[in-house]
């Protein structure tokens, strides 16, 4: 082993940002799962972030092969996965090249130097190797052989030396919780039973552990040891919660709260195939999955079941609501409940698939041909999809209406603690079908008048199977009331202006103001950048300077103090992962003159950059 | 599935009812003798002998003028958008196994713009009935060729001729593996009665293309075929477990030839040459030659049940995965769920 230093590490006080890169079949996301599990186990507060190459077998060792999980551990709470890494494991030369990067300078790299050779230098575009040169100057070098080592530890148990080979990235895992003071049990634990019944794996598995945590130990990089306490944290029981589950997990429980089945319909697209995955190994809920032949069918499917009187959902990315447009449109001349949840990626077109990126909020907001209002939620957190799931769910239902549900490809697969809900808890969502007539007739006879409206301007869910009331309803405008079929101008007008207005009244919780009431700037948020907003506006007031933050989760209808909260700021900027989306709406309904912070450059903000954009905004030069 | 909330029609007897009572009260609003009024016909008349409850019956459309069939029968109905029927269809019959689901579209709706959506219905095999009614045109966007139109078709949007081979609907229902595939024509409301019927009887997915007269746009298209005064010499009614026959005095019929069939003189050829139409043959490829007889209707086309095969359904064999999950691990416990990976207590 070799080792180079150059000025100490300090990672700031209590918390730790590690980058875990090699190729996509070294095995990196399942590392970092690991030490990230073993972190929340231990107490940490923590944030995720895994990044997938685009390509399925991008060729090994290439540049585009590079597979990434960021994992940000804390002893206090935290937002975000982090800004600049403190530590890079890179497990080849490929891995080093395209992130180093996004290293903060003296920050400590570990890399596996059995994998720098020419073959792999060259794949990665080197034309030198960067371990001897000047390359790493900046940085805290650990190069280990990790390869030969886990060979090595291996010899005498019977692995195949291609097969122990394999088992490198634990040698990295138990080197990494050797020097960051990770709890070794759970892990060992772990493989036991995620191998279960391929013994020459498991033992592997564990040689390896052992010996990167032996490594690290014998290898005296005691001053590279760090500790990151526990974080305080409220009272009660955690799980580490990515959001795509978490969203699936609302959706059981949406189902589950008001009593209906669930119907999804779906069709695989990333970065929301994992929503599908999810709930069609729950079908003991109730749940019904059902992989259609395109998106057009997925969300006419889920349409014919909310119909049928199921809680419809449909699940996809921006080119899948593209091309549910029209259903959409249908679903809300219909009126009836139906969930349509977009994980937003980069775009247009195919665009980034597996990177992130928040600009659909337009097209959720207008996206449809005519006047087709839908309201619109977005989610802010991994654990916070659970609960916007369930609040789409409610709206859906409660207002018979499509309703838009936002999360983002960053949301879906970082993770972060989830304080459990208790389910007693959580409220049920009441329901209400359409039982017989309602209305009678200039004859004086009973009739049924699929359109007539509730206290909320709702009509009634009248479901198939139910005696007497039978009608039939279209995509036609028809007459308020009666439901039949009219191409009466003034009722066209007067439905047009009928179905804005109940998608306009829907009560929506106030926005709070967090930070500095009295600041001179504010900024306005959604999605998964109230974590990186959040940070930034803490690091800013703990520096002394006022700033203040308001976040939207309800988009359509907005808040109804909004507008009095915007106009109290003389400055108001909006961070957004698109050109200023959020931004055009806020500056159109309230007249404020709103700024927009843009980044699309596939990954999320992160804190250090807004808190820059902050403090260049409040007028400070440091 | 476990319970629905869902209001249940009870084990009472089916009330009895008449034609009036699958009539609504919208006012009918077709071209005058346009051939969907007889499809419509024949169809509220054929629904009181199937012994339904009207309140669990669904009609579900596209757009075209045959999807306006759900608004004038007295049952649930939804006129959708178009090509989509089926997937909505999809939806209901798979969310309802209670309902009995129909879906009725045109030749543009289903075979176009919503081909996938029926084919992908067929294959799964979803409990619906799928009346097709070809006019081998577009209607309701006012004559333009269709995927069903022959090649070489006038049309506005063809002024010299279409350029495209159509689409045989029972030769691609087949290839979608359906289950069930029958064809008909406006003109026989009794054939067409028998069909819809046997369509409403067969367990999985069923497909009837009606031939339908568009008299506005595509007069006569089947004129050939189905006038009363030809209709011997050139239909070829398809009966299960009887030799295929035709002809006025039954002196055609049709006949194993090089891997396929054809047609011959009952004279050359002596009756017991004869194929004997075999419906439920689960090989289809038998059924498929029957339906290449005919590329148009300009010469004899077989008319009847193509194919009836059981086969599994879709819609069971999900709610089967329902139940077999809840008999595994019963029913779902959603603390139980949210508890279902590693845990740690602060
Ligand atoms: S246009 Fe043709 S198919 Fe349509 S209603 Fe008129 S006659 Fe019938």
């Amino acid at each position: 082993m070799t080792e180079t230093s150059a000025g100490s590490l300090v990672p700031e006080v209590g918390r730790l940002v590690i980058r875990f890169a090699g190729d996509s079949g070294d095995g990196m996301q399942l590392t970092g799962d690991r030490f990230t599990s073993a972190s929340a186990l231990f107490g940490n507060d923590l944030a995720t972030l895994p990044e997938y190459p685009a390509e399925i077998r991008a060729p090994a060792g290439s540049l585009a092969g590079v597979s990434a999980f960021q994992v940000h551990i804390s002893d206090h709470d935290i937002f975000t996965p982090g800004d600049a890494p403190h530590v890079l494991v890179a497990m080849n030369p490929a891995a080093l090249k395209t992130e180093l990067g996004t290293l903060v300078d003296g920050g400590t790299v570990i890399v596996n130097a059995d994998t720098f050779n020419d073959r792999n230098l060259a794949k990665a575009g080197y034309d030198h190797d960067p371990l001897e040169g000047d390359d790493l100057s900046a940085y805290r070098l650990i190069s280990a052989p990790m390869t030969s080592l886990t060979k090595e530890a291996c010899k005498d148990l019977g692995v195949k030396p291609r097969d122990a080979e394999r088992s490198k990235n634990f040698f990295a895992l138990g080197l990494l919780s050797w020097m960051y003071s990770r709890p070794v049990e759970p892990t060992l634990e772990w493989i036991d039973a995620k191998f279960k019944g391929r013994d020459l794996i498991v033992a592997a598995n564990r040689t390896a552990f052992n010996a990167g945590h032996a490594y690290g130990e014998t290898a005296e990089l005691s001053d590279h040891k760090v500790i990151v306490r526990p974080a305080e944290m409220p009272a009660g029981t955690y799980t580490n919660i990515n959001g795509n589950t978490a969203l699936a997990w609302g959706l059981v429980a949406a189902g589950q709260l008001s009593g209906l089945p669930l119907f999804l319909g779906s069709y695989p697209i990333t970065p929301a195939s994992d929503i599908l995955h999810e709930l069609s190994r729950h079908k003991q809920f109730n749940v019904a999955t059902f992989q259609a032949e395109d998106e057009i069918a997925a969300i006419g499917s889920a349409l014919g079941a909310a119909y049928g009187g199921h809680l419809g959902i449909t699940t996809t990315s921006g080119p899948g609501v593209a091309l549910k447009g029209e259903t959409m449109g249908l679903a809300v001349s219909l009126e009836l409940p139906l969930i349509i949840v977009n994980i937003q990626r980069g775009g247009p077109s195919t665009g980034l698939p597996t990177k992130t990126e928040a600009a659909d909020l337009l097209m959720s907001m207008y996206g449809r041909h005519g006047e087709s209002p839908m309201p619109v939620i977005a989610a802010r957190t991994p654990a916070d999809c659970f609960d916007q799931a369930i609040e789409a769910a409610r709206i859906a239902i409660k207002y018979r209406t499509p309703v838009m549900l936002l999360s983002d490809g960053y949301l879906a697969n970082s993770s972060e603690p989830w304080l459990l809900p208790d389910v007693e808890d959580l409220e049920p969502i009441p329901i209400e079908f359409a039982s017989g007539f309602n209305q009678v007739d200039e004859n004086g006879d009973e009739v049924f008048w699929p359109y007539l409206r509730d206290d909320n301007l709702a009509r009634p869910w009248a479901i198939p199977g139910t005696p007497e009331i039978m009608h039939r309803i279209g995509g036609l405008e028809k007459q308020d009331g009666s439901g039949n079929v009219s191409y009466d101008g003034a009722n066209h007008a007067h439905m047009i202006a009928l179905r804005a207005e109940r998608i306009a009244r829907i009560p929506v919780p106030d926005v709070e103001v967090s930070g500095d009431a009295d600041a001179e700037l504010l900024l306005v948020g959604w999605g998964s950048t109230w974590g990186a907003i959040a940070a930034a506006v803490r690091r800013v007031r703990d520096s002394g300077r006022k700033v203040a933050h308001v976040h939207l989760t309800h988009l359509n209808p907005m808040p109804a103090n909004l507008g009095e909260v915007l106009s109290g700021f003389p400055k108001v900027l909006v961070p957004e992962m698109n050109l200023g989306q959020l931004v055009r709406i806020l500056r159109d309904e309230f007249l404020v003159d709103a700024r927009p912070v843009s980044k699309v450059s596939g990954q999320p903000f992160t804190p250090g950059e807004l808190q820059q954009v902050i403090l260049t905004e409040t007028g400070d030069d440091s | 599935m476990t319970d629905t909330l869902l209001p249940d029609g009870g084990t009472e007897d089916v009330p009895v009812t008449k034609r009036a009572d699958w009539q609504s009260d919208q006012e009918v609003r077709w071209c005058p003798g346009c051939g969907d009024y007889s499809i419509l016909t024949a169809l509220q008349l054929l629904m009181p002998d199937l012994g339904v409850r009207r309140e669990k019956t669904v009609f579900v459309s596209g757009i075209g003028c045959a999807a306006r069939f759900p608004y004038y029968m007295n049952t649930y109905g939804m006129h959708s958008i178009h090509g989509r029927a089926p997937a909505i269809a999809t939806g209901l019959a798979l969310a309802r196994p209670d309902l009995d689901v129909w879906v009725v579209g045109g030749d543009g709706d289903m075979l176009s713009i919503g081909g996938n959506h029926l084919i992908h219905a067929l294959r799964r095999n979803i409990d619906i009935n799928i009346l097709l009614f070809n006019n081998q045109i577009y209607g309701l966007t006012k004559g333009q060729f269709s995927p069903t139109s022959e090649r070489g078709k006038v049309t506005k949007s063809s002024p010299i001729g279409s350029c495209a081979t159509p689409f045989n609907p029972v030769s691609l229902a087949i290839g979608a593996e359906a289950s069930f595939v029958a064809r008909t024509h406006d003109m026989d409301r009794h054939h067409m009665q028998e069909m819809f019927r046997r369509a409403y009887e067969h367990p999985g997915a069923s497909i009837v293309e009606v031939y339908q007269n568009c008299n506005v746009f595509n007069d006569g298209a089947f004129e050939t075929i189905t006038k009363k005064d030809v209709r011997d010499d050139m239909l070829i009614p398809l009966r299960h477990g009887e030799p295929i026959r035709f002809g006025t005095e039954g002196q055609f019929g049709v006949a194993r030839h090089d891997g396929g069939v054809e047609i011959v003189e009952v004279a050359d050829v002596g009756v017991d040459a004869l194929l004997v139409h075999d419906e439920a043959r689960t090989d289809p490829s038998t059924a498929f030659a029957l339906s290449r007889l005919a590329e148009g209707p300009d010469r004899p086309t077989p008319v009847g049940v193509f194919r009836a095969v059981d086969r599994g359904e879709y819609g069971e064999a999900m709610r089967g995965q329902v139940d077999q999950m809840e008999s595994d691990r019963g029913n779902g416990d959603l603390r139980a769920l949210l508890h279902s990976l590693p845990t740690w207590t602060v």
